[in-house]
């Protein structure tokens, strides 16, 4: 290993730049589609989570940390980690405010036990989805912030 | 039929190229290559599972095993040295251990069920009511995910909770903004 950090040369890499910025916004596209489709093929929240993250990550090994932070601040993963559950929970004791079982999603809709279970489904994985996100940005945060102790 | 000898075959080669991968990594002493190694690994697996209809487990395993896991590998070797320091003594204890632990977990899997048997207990229980019923009761056409958000949604708010309680060890252990936050005060002082 020469005196130059890993971290300078692959900054310095104009194709892997270039690239870099043009396939971010496909990946973190690609996210939002296996996150909302997870209720027709295969994938959901948590793999949508996992792919939302490694898009952001993959920007702030090209582009530095400092880039990512500026755009998600910690203390908006900090949050983020937690809402993401809240959501899950929430969902479950408003079901349960609704007269059904703990995340019981068929008494959230009047007419339909079904469209009841849509809308369930669809808000916990958008839990799920949020908190995998910002907890695989947080761990990132705290193993890359590392670096410059 | 034809089909079926020839996803066999497919799996058997993932297989070989499994284990071969795996005394691979055993051996490197280079922990940049072995953290490759261990993508390759991961979207190997990804292909095995794929191999066998379970897709959204590939699609998790290839997106945390291969992508995730690497960068966070990547990450720990920039902590650390890219080497490994002390030439492993080779202990013929430690190695009957191994050896003898392997064995006894083949031998286990010589009770199971025979490989996609229907009459297998777990294609018996509760699985022919979510195959049958998920239709009508949920109402989307991804039975995993209905299995996974409604009928064991208890079960996925426990997994959430624990990715929750990682980030926080992961937080409190590596340090957060918390130790950020001091270094400031001090450079302030």
């Amino acid at each position: 290993m020469s005196e130059i950090p890993i971290k300078m040369r692959v900054r310095e890499t104009v194709v892997l730049r270039v690239v870099g910025k043009a396939i971010v916004p496909f990946i973190l596209l690609f996210a939002l589609y296996v996150q909302f489709h997870g209720d027709y093929g295969p994938g959901g929240g948590f793999q949508a989570g996992v792919i939302f993250a490694g898009g952001l990550i993959f920007h702030a090994l090209i582009f530095g940390l400092d880039e990512l932070q500026r755009a998600i601040p910690p203390v908006v993963v900090e949050i983020g980690i937690a809402l993401g559950t809240l959501l899950y929970g929430g969902v479950g004791i408003v079901s349960m405010m609704r007269g059904g079982a703990f995340l019981d999603y068929g008494v959230l809709n009047h007419h339909s036990a079904v469209h009841g279970q849509h809308l369930g489904i669809l808000l916990i994985e958008l839990g799920v989805g949020i908190t995998v996100t910002f907890v695989l940005i947080a761990i990132f945060y705290s193993l890359a912030g590392r670096f410059r102790q | 039929m034809g089909e079926q000898v020839m996803g066999s075959a497919v799996e058997m080669v993932l297989f070989v190229f499994l284990i071969v991968l795996a005394i691979c990594i055993v051996r490197l002493r280079s922990l940049f290559a072995a953290a490759m190694l261990f993508g390759i690994f991961s979207l190997l697996s990804a292909g095995l599972l794929t191999m066998m209809d379970a897709v959204d487990v590939a699609f998790t395993e290839a997106a945390v095993g291969a992508g995730f896991s690497t960068v966070l590998f990547l990450g720990a070797l920039g902590l650390t040295t890219s080497e490994e320091v002390s030439p492993v003594k080779h202990r013929v204890v430690a190695k009957l251990v191994v050896v003898s632990t392997g064995l006894a977990l083949a031998y286990g899997t010589l009770d199971m069920p025979a490989y996609g048997d229907p009459d297998a207990p777990i294609h018996r229980h509760v699985a022919p009511h979510y195959l049958e019923k998920s239709a009508d009761e949920i109402g989307i056409p991804n039975v995993v995910t209905s299995v996974l958000a409604s009928y064991r949604g208890y079960d996925t708010f426990g997994e959430v909770t624990v990715v929750l309680t990682a980030a926080v060890g992961a937080i409190l252990l590596l340090g957060g903004r918390a130790t950020r936050r001091r270094e400031d005060t001090e450079d302030a002082e």
